[in-house]
């Protein structure tokens, strides 16, 4: 999905690139609290790389190591081959975008984009130079002698954004840097944001709990829990082969019916009901036979029908609910033995025309490549 | 605007003669030409003249905003160190203790504050002047100083630090072009407290005061016991006209900057 991905852009597959950033068994504890747990993970020049994951599983922890603002407990982090154990944040060639922005109130735009300068080794003369061109690199040309409060919550966003990359540092840290704004102005923002990572080259780390955000931006995406790393991949593989059931339902939308692993081979089949016809999906990772497991399905790739279909997974159910969302639906099917599933089409049809209502009973079928099967 | 209600007329008028009837009078009779200090004998600015030539008003005035400059400085420095330390190192052993005892001062009675330093001064053999005032006043002032400055810093917002260490500031310099910058009208207002404190202090100056500095509420105070003199309500006019203009002054730029601000905030919205 990606433009990355679509132009051979994956350095993470080729075994002999080498990583700007890697952990090695990176583990901080806060006294008993642990809040990253033995993380490995290597990061590439010019990647947008998202943590994904929900709120206090250790995303800003992360940054944070990487920033200089937190000391890692045991293991270690090197950035461009160099062990940045003891090195302080004001000696590391990374810049960080703050969750609040932290711009300095008494400057003036034009001065918070010259800060890191001026304490650069970059000569006097070339640094309003270079602020003239974050200034319109994030337009703002016209706002360089505002004060941040005369500034709206986004022009102050883009402030923020110009002020990290001035220095030009090799790796840039955003943490949750489009949370403060409106969803419209968020997706925008998140297009000029690959723009300008794709125009610096820089490599991009950001932090965000917004799913959608993380799909959108990112050529790969680590999704936490806990302290733990759960899955990194791309975008796509997050969606499509998740590793785990977390995974999947922390992405998008999905269905899960559990049951036991009977036949594991290419595809394996799974008991759900008794009596039933067993359901067949991919082989995930780590399924054992006889053991319990999950189906996980996304509902859009659960057809649903009056008649019965051929296909070479079906059950019957009964539609419990409808939910209208303009451009599509989805419908809220009950198996016999009281499982929900739902499954969402596109509205290609005028309402009208679509013949599904409320506890009319239905087919639902998909193919035996739609959904896999996980251990738990 | 509301009309007001008779009761709220008559009572904002008996607060206001109140508090500054007793003032009045006071200017009023700085103008008087008889030497008596009860009785009207018409208008004039002698009194004025006197104490222009009266060296020891004028050198107790010297004195007095000497040590009100140093030692209010002092205290704003230390006052402000303290105040870092209380909110930002967060728990260290005997902290509780720590930031009770800062406050302790506040709540001692004066007489005990003074008369503890007297018994330092002595016994340290440090003889008594200048210096010993400016040390006391420094002493307690820096308290309130303190109390300014953490409410500051309680709300200060760490990342600004932060981002200003990731731009490649080093300790100092992120404190000296971000954190001061920042908490410098806690700072001044506190540099401000701990000057009228020491301007307004008489009891712990005349324990520390030696023979040969008095300041100006010591020399006010032992000479009205020996009588009301009309010079007296001449310099206590000048004050009151010097504390009048700082108060308008301070109220009109704060006013003007807050309305700018909110204009400003206004335009940034649209
Ligand atoms: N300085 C700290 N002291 C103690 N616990 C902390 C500290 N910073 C973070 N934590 C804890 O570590 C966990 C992860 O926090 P954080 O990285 O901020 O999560 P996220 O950014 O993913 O929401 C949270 O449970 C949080 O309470
Ligand atoms: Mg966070």
């Amino acid at each position: 999905m990606p433009s990355d991905y679509a132009s051979g852009f994956a350095p993470w597959e080729d075994a002999d690139a080498t990583p700007l950033i890697s952990f090695d068994g990176v583990t901080k504890r806060f006294g008993g609290f642990t809040a990253i747990d033995n993380i490995d993970l290597q990061i590439y020049p010019k990647e947008f790389f998202a943590l994904l994951g929900p709120s206090g599983c250790g995303k800003t922890t992360l940054m944070r190591m990487l920033g200089g603002f937190e000391d890692v407990t045991e293991g270690r982090i090197t950035i461009d081959g160099l062990n940045m154990a003891g090195i302080p944040a004001n000696k590391r060639a990374v810049n960080m975008m703050f969750q609040s922005y932290a711009l300095f109130p008494h400057l003036s735009v034009a001065d918070n984009i010259a800060f890191g300068l001026k304490r650069s080794d970059m000569p006097k003369s070339e640094i309003q130079g270079r602020v003239d061109e974050m200034l319109r690199l994030v337009q703002l040309q016209k706002f360089a002698k505002r004060k941040p409060h005369q500034i709206s919550g986004g022009q102050r966003q883009r402030v923020a954004l110009a002020r990290a990359l001035a220095k030009a540092p090799k790796l840039l840290l955003l943490d949750e840097p489009l949370g403060a704004l409106d969803k419209k102005l968020r997706q925008e923002t998140q297009f000029e944001l690959m723009d300008i990572q794709e125009k610096t080259g820089t490599t991009f780390v950001i932090v965000t709990h917004d799913q959608e955000e993380a799909m959108t931006v990112a050529s790969r995406i680590a999704v936490m829990d806990n302290g733990l790393l759960k899955q990194v991949d791309t975008p796509d593989r997050v969606y499509e082969s998740p590793n785990s059931v977390y995974v999947a339902d922390f992405i998008g939308d999905v269905n899960i019916i559990t049951g036991t692993a009977s036949e594991v081979l290419e595809n394996t089949q799974l008991i759900w009901a008794e009596g039933a016809t067993p359901i067949t999906g991919m082989t995930g990772s780590r399924v054992v036979q006889g053991e319990p497991a999950s189906f996980v399905i996304r509902p859009e790739k659960v057809s649903i029908s009056k008649d019965e279909p051929q296909a070479a997974n079906k059950v019957e159910g009964k539609v419990i609910d409808i939910a209208y969302l303009g451009n599509m639906s989805t419908y809220h099917v009950a198996l016999a033995n009281g499982v929900i599933v739902k499954s969402q089409t596109a509205n290609n049809r005028r309402i009208a025309r679509r013949d599904i209502t409320w506890e009319d009973p239905v087919w639902l079928s998909w193919t035996d490549t739609a959904g896999l099967v996980l251990r738990d | 605007m509301r009309r007001m209600t008779s009761f709220n007329v008559v009572s904002l008028t008996m607060g206001f003669a109140f508090l500054y009837i007793p003032m009045l009078i006071l200017v009023i009779y700085s103008f008087n030409a008889s030497k008596l200090v009860t009785v009207w004998g018409g208008f004039s600015t002698k009194w004025y003249g006197e104490l222009l030539q009266n060296e020891a008003f004028l050198d107790a005035a010297w004195v007095t905003i000497k040590v009100g400059l140093i030692s209010s400085t002092i205290a704003t420095i230390l006052g402000t160190m303290a105040a870092f330390v209380l909110v930002r190192s967060g728990r260290f052993f005997g902290r509780t203790l720590f930031s009770g005892m800062i406050y302790a001062p506040l709540v001692m009675p004066e007489v005990i504050t003074g008369l503890s330093l007297l018994l330092l001064f002595i016994s340290i053999g440090l003889p008594r002047g200048v210096t010993t005032i400016v040390l006391a006043h420094a002493t307690f002032s820096m308290c309130y100083v303190s109390v300014v400055v953490s409410s500051r810093m309680a709300s200060f917002d760490r990342s600004l630090e932060e981002a200003a260490y990731d731009l490649g500031c080093t300790g100092w310099d992120a404190f000296k072009s971000v954190t001061l910058p920042i908490i410098a009208p806690a700072v001044i207002s506190g540099w401000l407290l701990a000057f009228t404190l020491s301007l307004d202090d008489l009891v712990i100056a005349s324990f520390t005061a030696g023979p040969a500095s008095t300041t100006l509420p010591i020399k006010i105070f032992s000479s009205v016991r020996l009588g009301v003199s009309p010079e007296i309500n001449a310099l206590s006019t000048i004050i009151i006209a010097i504390v009048t203009v700082g108060v308008i002054t301070a109220s009109i730029t704060s006013k003007r900057a807050i309305v700018k601000k909110q204009r400003e905030e206004q335009m940034a919205d649209t």
